[in-house]
């Protein structure tokens, strides 16, 4: 039986215990004769309940709080849509080189051509995979990418005197495409999904106009299945005037298989914290990227590397594009870890990427299926691509066990819980992406335990409803986490609400 | 083909696995229209899988043509500064349970990443003397933007008041993410101490204000001596009083929710992240306790509560504020974040501790004196402090008078010295000056180096 280790780690800040001192600070007994001369009423006067500690005390800390969590290096986390494949190891080696991590961003040009160089590359090959013509680093995450792609529709529209105030989005797209739209300032008009689990053409035929300034749209969609009348999307809103954006959250599927490109789409962002094996760290930092082609690439954020005889070079000119999105270039650590990791896989080991992740999905849906307990919604005929959305409504209905219940029932076996209630569009929804990744027993597992809960949930619902217990924790009190009167974001106000701290 | 990074990709697993549902690799992508096939190989990497030694090795030859300013450490500042990372960063940073997992959506297997992300929060609120910290933006200059957003939200107001001086790289950055809803940058004037002028912000203040930016210390490194003015007169026309700091300073300096910040934002490079070449970094974005301020956080936050047996535990909290519930009603769509660098930002600060903490602000206002003081002295009429005044922390802004900036920064790089940044483009009125900074990475010999160099090139 897995049992997660559960240590009774209290916060640092609760720590009472001080040094005097602290660990030395370079070079500070150098200074020790200057005098500091600032105002008294600029100085800081109180003392934060921050504690001074020993070095082995902050590490058994961190090392035990790490072992309260779970990453894929510990078995599989089949988050849909999110991608959590194994990040080699070969790749965390290169994201410390002091040549990286030591580099400032506004560093003289000639002493930074190695990065130049991996960042004018790695352009040229995401340019090549997504079929644009030239890409931007600069959104530091995938919805600064949806960002800078919604500003680089609004400013299109606008230079050629159209005001075009829609953006088109699906009732099943990733919730940050409506919210980057909003954010870039357009009214969102949600195109419903037909029953084949596709986007209704009808009812974009009803929705573009002379307001539409575009769609956006990830194919695989997020039930895993193409939309296979792209071409006939794609006539239809460039024929009202309006443009094509790809969220690419969802492009493990296709790499080498099929390019957003060919398809139609103007502009394309990528989440390298998915695709190209940049570890989530618990929830950032990714490598957002916005790529574009034809008369677009003007509107891209700058700037871009350029290429002049051997040596490169930041070009900042910036006739029609967007401006910056973030300070200096983005993040370019993960752009170096995708560099390495499509050299190490070539084009082969790139479309065997698309070709494996869409077989896993397809492989635990038969297994899935072999029992009764949960169904495929829309089209069950068609092969799902990287990710494919079960419902456990049967079961909730019969036996009162909700996806939640079945959620925690997998993190009590050590398995991380999949995407849940995810597509809107899928009454009690289960969203599961193995990746490429993972290997056939560990899905065979997978699948097995999921239908084992089911039955569990047939037999003894309240068994099920009870766990986790074998996690750090048992299932927490999201009421009280949420509830005004209860509520705790920091230590300060935790001790306002836990005079008695429950331990 | 097979590769050990993708299992099932053996040819007899593989060929088992499409036995077992009946297809072959074609039929699992026939939905795909046949004109948008791809009918070649992508044309990435070099045309065939390479072993990981040989990628290593060329990542290295490639790298090899970085310079990297060691010895002394780059004097280039602008917002980010050279600083030390410690290894227990470095290495703890790696733990692979906390390194490959997702946002701790489930909460009862990732209690500690919840943990350290709720002690970050913890510490930083400490730290800058809020009651919220969220659980970390991108950097500080979408922080910076964020924090526009929020006041422009919460007082349904447009304008934002920035000093002259703003960090030009945040100011770009603002100016992108507020237009769209309507939001406009309007600059007050800084006099030569780099003090707001009161009268110039007093007249530009009223009932159209969002809020009233500071930084403090300030892009140009100097500190405001009177940011409780600032905080009366942004008060007196009801707009939003929002600060920016550097974290490193408030181990000494007085931290902005002392004297009234109602949002609170930095950069949490400094503490040991690394350069990066500019990320990924660290954006921290607070707030003092307020209901409504609260519900328009933008981000993910970490609170406590109670497990079923009663012991303390933690989870995300608030997030019908957020994107995937919201959607378009959202109050930002920021998704993925800079969690694993708000950890190694909580591990750097319980490193140091209070006591490190206060000492490293003491040591680098030490260094900043000295630097002012002795290029005073010894390079009088050639090199100047672009503002007058002695209260500067890490940034330093040098003034040349006889020679162009651009020749003595060549000059410097000639000596192995890498000079600071050269204002031409970024700063009205300072376009004969160059930003150096200096952190605790910089020894005295490493500053007399420099002093020495300057002496003899300017």
């Amino acid at each position: 039986m897995w049992r997660q280790a559960r240590w009774d780690e209290d916060l640092l800040l609760e720590r009472g215990k001080r040094s005097s001192a602290g660990p030395l600070i370079p070079f500070e007994d150098q200074f020790n004769e200057i005098e500091i001369k600032i105002p008294e009423n600029l100085l800081r006067k109180d003392e934060p309940s921050i504690p001074t500690l020993s070095e082995i005390e902050v590490v058994r800390h961190y090392t035990r709080l790490s072992q309260m969590s779970y990453g894929v290096d510990l078995g599989p986390v089949p988050l849909g849509s999110c991608t959590m494949k194994y990040n080699p190891k070969m790749l965390d080696l290169i994201a410390m080189d002091p040549r990286i991590v030591e580099l400032h961003p506004l560093q003289d040009i000639d002493t930074v051509q190695g990065i130049l160089e991996i960042i004018y590359l790695t352009e040229r090959w995401l340019a090549e995979i997504t079929g644009m013509d030239r890409c931007s680093f600069q959104p530091p995450a995938g919805a600064a990418g949806e960002f800078a792609g919604a500003l680089m529709i609004r400013k299109y529209h606008l230079d050629r005197g159209e005001e075009r105030d829609e953006m088109l989005i699906p009732d099943s797209a990733h919730g940050s495409n409506p919210a980057s739209a909003a954010m870039a300032g357009f009214k969102v008009v949600r195109i419903p999904t037909g029953p084949d689990g596709e986007v209704s053409i009808e009812a974009l035929k009803a929705s573009v106009g002379s307001r539409t300034a575009g769609i956006m749209l990830t194919n695989p969609n997020t039930l895993g299945i193409f939309e296979s009348r792209i071409l006939e999307i794609s006539d239809i809103v460039h024929g009202a005037g309006g443009l094509l954006y790809y969220d690419g959250a969802n492009l493990n599927g296709i790499m080498g298989i099929a390019r957003p490109g060919d398809m139609g789409f103007d502009i394309v962002h990528l989440n390298l914290h998915k695709t190209f094996a940049t570890p989530h760290g618990g929830g950032g930092p990714g490598g957002g990227v916005v790529c574009a082609r034809g008369e677009l690439v003007d509107y891209l954020p700058r700037p871009l590397v350029e290429r002049k005889g051997n040596k490169y070079y930041w070009d900042y000119e910036c006739k029609k594009c967007i401006g910056t999105v973030r300070a200096f270039y983005g993040n370019i650590v993960p752009v170096v870890r995708t560099f390495a990791y499509i050299a190490m896989l070539g084009p082969q080991g790139l479309r065997e990427v698309s070709e494996v992740s869409v077989l896993n999905t397809n492989y635990f849906i038969k297994k899935i299926l072999e029992k009764p307990y949960y169904e495929l919604p829309y089209a069950p005929e068609k092969p799902r691509k990287h990710e494919v959305v079960i419902s456990a409504s049967k079961i909730a209905k019969e036996t009162g066990v909700t996806t939640e219940d079945i959620a925690k029932a997998l993190l009590n076996e050590g398995l991380h819980a999949p995407t849940i209630y995810f597509p809107l569009i899928v009454s009690e929804a289960l969203m599961v992406e193995f990746t490429e990744t993972e290997p056939r027993e560990v899905i065979e597992t997978y699948a097995e335990i999921l239908n084992k809960i089911a039955e569990k949930a047939y037999r003894n619902p309240e068994e099920v409803k009870k766990t986790p217990s074998n996690t750090s924790v048992s299932r927490l009190d999201m009421v009280r986490a949420n509830h005004p009167k209860t509520l705790a974001p920091s230590y300060k106000l935790y001790r306002l609400v836990y005079s008695d701290p429950g331990k | 083909m097979y590769h050990n990074w993708i299992p099932n990709s053996d040819p007899e697993i593989k060929a088992s696995m499409l036995k077992s549902i009946g297809k072959n690799i074609d039929d699992l992508f026939a939905d795909i229209p046949e004109p948008i096939r791809l009918k070649k190989n992508l044309n990435v990497g070099f045309g065939k899988p390479l072993s990981e030694y040989e990628v290593l090795r060329l990542v290295d030859r490639i790298l090899s043509k970085n310079k990297v300013f060691r010895d002394p450490p780059p004097f280039i500042g602008g917002g980010i500064c050279a600083s030390h990372t410690p290894s227990i960063v470095r290495l703890l940073s790696l733990r692979g349970e906390v390194y490959t997992a997702y946002t701790p959506y489930q909460p009862e297997i990732n209690q500690g990443i919840l943990q350290a992300l709720f002690e970050y929060q913890s510490m930083m609120a400490e730290l800058y003397g809020v009651d919220v910290v969220n659980a970390s933006m991108y950097d500080g200059s979408t922080a910076v933007a964020e924090a526009f957003r929020l006041a422009m939200r919460v007082t349904g107001r447009r304008k934002i008041l920035v000093p002259e001086t703003m960090n030009p790289f945040h100011r770009s950055v603002a100016n992108t993410w507020i237009s769209p809803v309507g939001g406009v940058i309007v600059e007050y004037r800084v006099d030569g101490r780099g003090q707001p002028l009161i009268q110039d912000l007093t007249s530009k203040v009223d009932g159209e204000t969002a809020a009233v930016y500071l930084e403090n210390p300030s892009f140009l490194g100097n500190l405001v001596e009177e940011p409780e003015e600032i905080e009366s007169i942004a008060r007196s026309k009801g707009s939003l009083f929002v600060v920016f700091s550097d974290p490193v300073s408030l181990g000494v300096i007085k931290p902005p929710g002392n004297y009234g910040a109602d949002i609170v934002v930095g950069d949490g490079q400094g503490l040991g992240l690394g350069l990066n070449y500019g990320g990924p970094g660290l954006g921290i974005l607070g707030i003092r306790m307020d209901q409504g301020l609260l519900k328009q956080l933008p981000g993910r936050l970490v609170g406590a509560t109670l497990d079923s047996n009663g012991n303390r535990g933690y989870a995300l909290i608030l997030q019908t504020r957020e994107q995937h519930i919201r959607r378009e009603k959202a109050t930002s769509n920021i998704t993925t974040n800079s969690s694993l660098m708000a950890i190694m930002g909580a591990i750097y600060i319980s490193y140091l501790g209070w006591n490190g903490l206060r000492r490293l602000g003491e040591s680098i206002l030490k260094r900043t004196r000295y630097v002012v003081e002795n290029i005073r002295k010894r390079l009088s009429g050639r090199v100047s402090i672009a503002i007058d005044t002695d209260l500067f922390f890490k940034e330093v802004p040098l003034r040349f008078h006889r020679r162009s900036y651009e020749e003595i920064h060549r000059d410097l790089l000639a000596r192995g010295i890498h000079g600071g940044l050269w204002l031409k483009d970024l700063l009205k009125g300072y376009e004969d000056c160059s930003l150096f900074c200096f952190s605790e990475v910089h020894s005295k010999s490493d500053i007399d180096l420099l002093i020495n160099a300057l002496d003899e090139v300017s």
